[in-house]
């Protein structure tokens, strides 16, 4: 009993403490954890290896750094599937900040895979005002892209010769941290019948299954969870693999507080009750 | 040599937020105001070079397309509300935001979201298998989460129940909507970690 008492008062510096050792030794000692790839990041991964040679993927950052050890592994993963495929990347980028991030995952990889710059992929950068953008690339992607991102003519580029709207775009993925993705599902795929996956936060994906349900995504990555299973999938472990260990045994953690601090609660209530009868 | 000094800024920068854990300290709170600055200039910088100067004055002053003066204008007059004798101005540009919004919103909400959404509710119960059962599930859940948002009644007999088992369907989407977020953190967590032990501390190879 006392003990439990005691739990409950406990400093919470030290469930920090303990949290921190439950994710930096696994990462350390790297003990084998399977990884379980489930069917809605299957679906994504299934729906891009159908893909003919040479189609036009594009790929909306919208995240930043805060969200970057989530979606970080699944951009990577992504692009070496794209690159392997010979499909084509178009990055657009939706915040602002994300802009860095997804010109240095698709620079890193690129790189890696001997991929050239304006025919095997393009950066497009940033644009403001997302939704008027959504529905102005259905009639015509220069309207809003007229450059790339380093302001050279969209037409210089032999990739973009073809391209002017979702038409000629295979796959919509969106690397989602925030609720941008509503506005791909509403406008790109309500509107043009745009064939959309996404990758989301973990905080995001459960308010997306439903989309997934109903068919208007053609799969879901969740969290860095579902960037660990793209990365088995692509064959190319990464830090999403290396993190799996630490989520899992980090999970087990916060359930036994979870349990240990409610069975503290009860004992205390019951302890005051009777208090209280006397 | 600037890949190296930036990690060491990079880490140093980590363990100023995290020592917030221990308790608010002066390393933190200038870790806060730098990401804070650092973030407003980004944004600034950004917005110029991306957005203004390329959208807004090239092609004004060098394809002479002065049509943008309209948009210019209603921009500038959002910042009278700096100005509360002239802030009236400001609502004509949010006038016009407010009504393409409404537009593009009514619309988009029908295509994307109500229809396809009711359509996935129509689902086949024959059969007796997995299948049949999780569609069961989605229909009752569908309704009597519904029923719980019906407040043009007073919530009795049928309704009671219904609305008591709406919000069990509710709490459970909140249970894992819950998990998720924990997982995020800890997501968060691990790749700093992973970043300190790696990229800094060398540990991990």
């Amino acid at each position: 009993m006392n003990f439990f008492i005691k739990l409950s008062k406990i400093d919470r510096r030290f469930i920090y403490l303990f949290i921190a050792l439950v994710v930096v030794l696994p990462l350390i000692f790297k003990p084998k954890f399977p990884v379980v790839v489930s069917k809605p990041v299957q679906d994504v991964y299934d729906y891009i290896e159908k893909l003919p040679e040479g189609s036009n993927v594009l790929i909306s950052i919208d995240y930043d750094a805060a969200s970057m050890p989530e979606q970080q592994p699944f951009l990577e993963a992504l692009l070496r599937q794209l690159f392997k495929n010979k499909l084509k990347p178009i990055l657009i980028v939706q915040w602002q900040l994300g802009a860095p991030l997804g010109t240095m995952g698709l620079e890193k990889i690129a790189k890696e895979m001997g991929a050239v710059y304006g025919v095997d992929y393009i950066n497009l950068g940033y644009r403001p005002g997302y939704v008027a953008q959504m529905v102005g690339i259905g009639k015509e992607i220069r309207d809003y892209f007229k450059v790339d991102y380093k302001n050279i003519l969209l037409d210089s580029f032999p990739m973009m010769k073809n391209v002017h709207n979702y038409n000629d775009i295979a796959l919509l993925v969106g690397l989602e941290a925030g609720s941008t993705y509503l506005a791909w599902i509403e406008y790109a795929g309500g509107r043009f019948k745009q064939k959309i996956a996404l990758a989301l936060n973990a905080v995001s994906a459960p308010d997306a299954y439903y989309f997934y349900q109903s068919g208007q995504i053609v799969g879901l990555v969740g969290g860095m969870k579902g960037a660990a299973e793209y990365e088995v999938l692509v064959d190319k472990p990464d830090l999403a693999v290396a993190g799996m260990a630490s989520q899992s045994y980090s999970h087990l953690v916060i359930i036994l507080f979870i349990v240990l601090g409610n069975i503290a609660y009860f004992i205390e209530k019951g302890m005051k009750n009777k208090e209280g009868g006397k | 040599m600037g890949t190296t000094i930036g990690i060491w800024i990079a880490a140093g920068l980590t363990l100023f937020i995290y020592s917030f854990l221990y308790k608010d300290n002066p390393f933190y709170k200038f870790a806060e105001h730098l990401y804070v600055g650092i973030t407003a200039g980004y944004w600034i910088i950004y917005t110029w070079a991306y957005v203004i100067q390329p959208m807004l004055l090239d092609p004004m002053i060098k394809n002479k397309q002065f049509i943008l003066i309209i948009p210019a204008f209603f921009g500038i007059i959002m910042l009278t509300r700096w100005f509360p004798q002239i802030s009236w101005l400001s609502r004509w540009s949010i006038a016009f935001t407010v009504g393409m919004g409404a537009g593009l919103g009514v619309t988009g909400a029908i295509q994307g979201f109500i229809l396809p959404q009711v359509q996935a509710t129509l689902v086949p119960l024959t059969g007796f298998n997995f299948e049949t059962f999780n569609n069961l599930l989605i229909i009752f859940g569908v309704l009597t989460t519904l029923i719980y948002f019906y407040f043009s009644k007073e919530q009795k007999g049928v309704l009671r129940w219904g609305s008591k088992i709406g919000i069990t369907f509710i709490m459970v989407a909140f249970g894992a909507s819950f998990g998720y977020t924990v997982m995020a953190r800890i997501s968060l967590l691990i790749g700093r970690i992973y970043f300190l032990l790696s990229d800094w501390l060398k540990v991990l190879r």
